[in-house]
C-alpha cells in the first residue's frame, strides 16, 4: 500500500504528516522524494546508513566525427547544444538526459557518458525503512533520483516479505505540481493532501488537487494547523466534496516538537492516538477505493 | 560589420527590448550597406535555454555585434565563442543605439547574469 503525502506549497506538514504515519505503523517505509531539500531523515535520524550514487547520461562530442549539420541543435528541446565556429558547445546543466541528439546524430559523432547528479540513502529508524533521495545543487531534474527511490522501494517487497499491499509506505512528495510530484504519485494507491487555512493555501490545494483528479488517484485533505473560526482549506473541500482525514490543531506543543526535529507519535500519547486514528481511517479509505474500483 | 539588437517591434526605430533570449525580434543592420531586416526570434517560446538558441540565431546570420541592455551566461558562452562583441544598450531606441555605437559612444556589457531559469521542473 503506497500512500502519497503532497501540497502545493512548501511549510503546510507534509514531512510532519508522513513522517508521523510511518512510526504510527510499526513496520513500514518512509520515502523522502522531496530531493532538493529532503528532511525526513532529520526526524528519523536512521543508522545502518547505505549509500548509491544517481547518474544520467550526457552527450559528448567527438570533434572529428562532427561536421557541423546541427540536427542535435534543432532537435533540442531545452536547448542544450550550439553550434558555432565550427564547434559544439553542451550545457550539461541544461541537458534532461533524453538522448535525443545521440540518437539523431548523422554521423555518430556524439555518444553519452555518465553523470552523477546525486544519491539515495537507505538507513533505519526503529522499525521504519527511510529513503532519502538526494539532488545536487544546481542539477535541472529530480526525476531520476525519484526514480531510483521507488524502483528501489519496489525490489524491496520481494516474494517472501510481506505483500506489497501489505507493506505500508509513505511517500513524502516535493512541494508543487510540477513532473517531480507526478514522478512521486504516479504509482501511489493514496494520496493525502496537506492544507493550511489560508487563502493562499486554499490556491496551492486546489492547483494539487486537480493534479491528483487528472492522475485519477482516491484523494484525502489532513487540515493542518486549524484555528478557531472559519477555516478557507475546510470550506473548499465541503464545496468540492472531497473527504477530510482529520483536522490537526494548530498546537504549540506539536509546534515545539518539530521544531526539536522529534516524531511526535513518539514521543506524546495525545498524537499517537491522532496519528493512529489517521492510520486507520486512510486504511480503510484505501480498501474502499480498492474495492469499489475492482 | 553585421549589429544585432533585439527589438520589441519590427521597425529599426523600435525600443530595445530589455530581454535578450525572449525578444520578439532582432533588427540586424549592416554597417557596410546600410540595410536593416527584422529577424522573428525562433527562442523566444522555448521552454528554457532561450539565450542559448537567440545566440545561436544571431551567430547563424552572422553578427559580429550585439547591442543589448542585459544578459544571461550560458548566452554569453555562445556569443564569445562565436567572436560576437557586446556592447551595453541605453535607453533610447535601436537605431539610435546603433548611431550610439558606430560613433564609439557605447560601452561593452560587463555585468552578466546568472539567468532567470530554474522554475518549475
Amino acid at each position: 500500500m503506497r500512500i502519497a503525502v503532497l501540497s502545493g506549497k512548501g511549510g503546510t506538514g507534509k514531512t510532519m504528516v508522513s513522517v508521523n504515519l510511518s512510526a504510527a505503523t510499526k513496520k513500514s517505509t518512509y520515502i523522502d522524494c522531496d530531493v532538493e531539500e529532503p528532511n525526513g531523515h532529520l526526524f528519523f535520524k536512521p543508522v545502518g546508513i547505505n549509500e548509491e550514487e544517481v547518474s544520467v547520461l550526457i552527450p559528448e562530442v567527438d570533434k572529428e566525427f562532427c561536421n557541423g549539420c546541427k540536427k542535435c541543435v534543432d532537435f533540442c528541446k531545452f536547448n542544450a547544444l550550439a553550434y558555432v565556429k565550427d564547434s559544439l558547445i553542451i550545457f550539461e546543466d541544461i541537458c534532461h538526459s533524453c538522448g535525443g541528439c545521440v540518437l539523431l546524430c548523422p554521423e555518430k559523432a556524439l555518444t553519452e557518458k555518465e553523470k552523477v547528479i546525486g544519491m539515495v540513502q537507505k538507513g533505519m529508524s526503529d522499525q521504519v525503512e527511510v529513503f532519502t533521495g538526494i539532488l545536487n545543487p544546481g542539477e535541472p531534474s529530480g526525476v531520476p533520483i525519484i526514480n531510483r527511490l521507488l524502483d528501489e522501494n519496489k525490489s524491496e517487497n520481494k516474494p517472501g516479505n510481506k505483500s506489497e499491499s501489505e507493506q505500508m509506505t509513505f511517500i513524502d512528495c516535493p512541494p508543487g505540481s510540477a513532473c517531480i510530484v507526478m514522478e512521486s504519485i504516479k504509482d501511489a494507491d493514496y494520496c493525502i493532501l496537506v492544507a493550511e487555512p489560508t487563502l493562499f493555501g486554499v490556491y496551492n490545494l486546489n492547483m494539487v488537487y486537480e493534479l491528483v483528479t487528472l492522475f485519477n488517484k482516491p484523494v484525502g485533505v489532513v487540515l493542518n494547523k486549524c484555528l478557531e473560526g472559519e477555516n478557507p482549506a475546510e470550506k473548499f473541500c465541503l464545496e468540492k466534496g472531497i473527504n477530510v482525514l482529520t483536522r490537526i490543531p494548530f498546537d504549540k506543543e506539536l509546534g515545539l516538537l518539530n521544531s526539536n526535529a522529534e516524531i511526535a507519535v513518539r514521543k506524546s500519547e495525545k498524537y499517537r492516538t491522532i496519528f493512529t486514528s489517521l492510520l486507520d481511517t486512510v486504511k480503510k479509505e484505501v480498501h474502499h477505493e480498492t474495492a469499489f474500483n475492482s | 560589420m553585421i549589429i544585432a539588437v533585439p527589438v520589441d517591434e519590427k521597425n529599426i526605430k523600435s525600443r530595445v527590448c530589455v530581454s535578450f533570449g525572449r525578444t520578439p525580434y532582432f533588427l540586424i543592420y549592416d554597417t557596410d550597406s546600410k540595410e536593416d531586416k527584422i529577424l522573428d526570434n525562433s527562442a523566444a517560446a522555448s521552454a528554457g535555454g532561450a539565450g542559448i538558441k537567440a545566440a545561436q540565431l544571431i551567430a547563424d546570420n552572422k553578427a559580429n555585434i550585439l547591442l543589448t541592455p542585459r544578459l544571461g551566461e550560458k548566452a554569453a558562452d555562445v556569443l564569445k565563442a562565436a567572436k560576437i562583441a557586446i556592447y551595453k544598450t541605453t535607453n533610447a531606441s535601436a537605431k539610435e543605439n546603433i548611431d550610439a555605437f558606430i560613433a564609439g559612444k557605447l560601452s561593452l556589457l560587463d555585468e552578466i547574469h546568472k539567468g532567470f531559469h530554474g522554475h518549475g521542473g
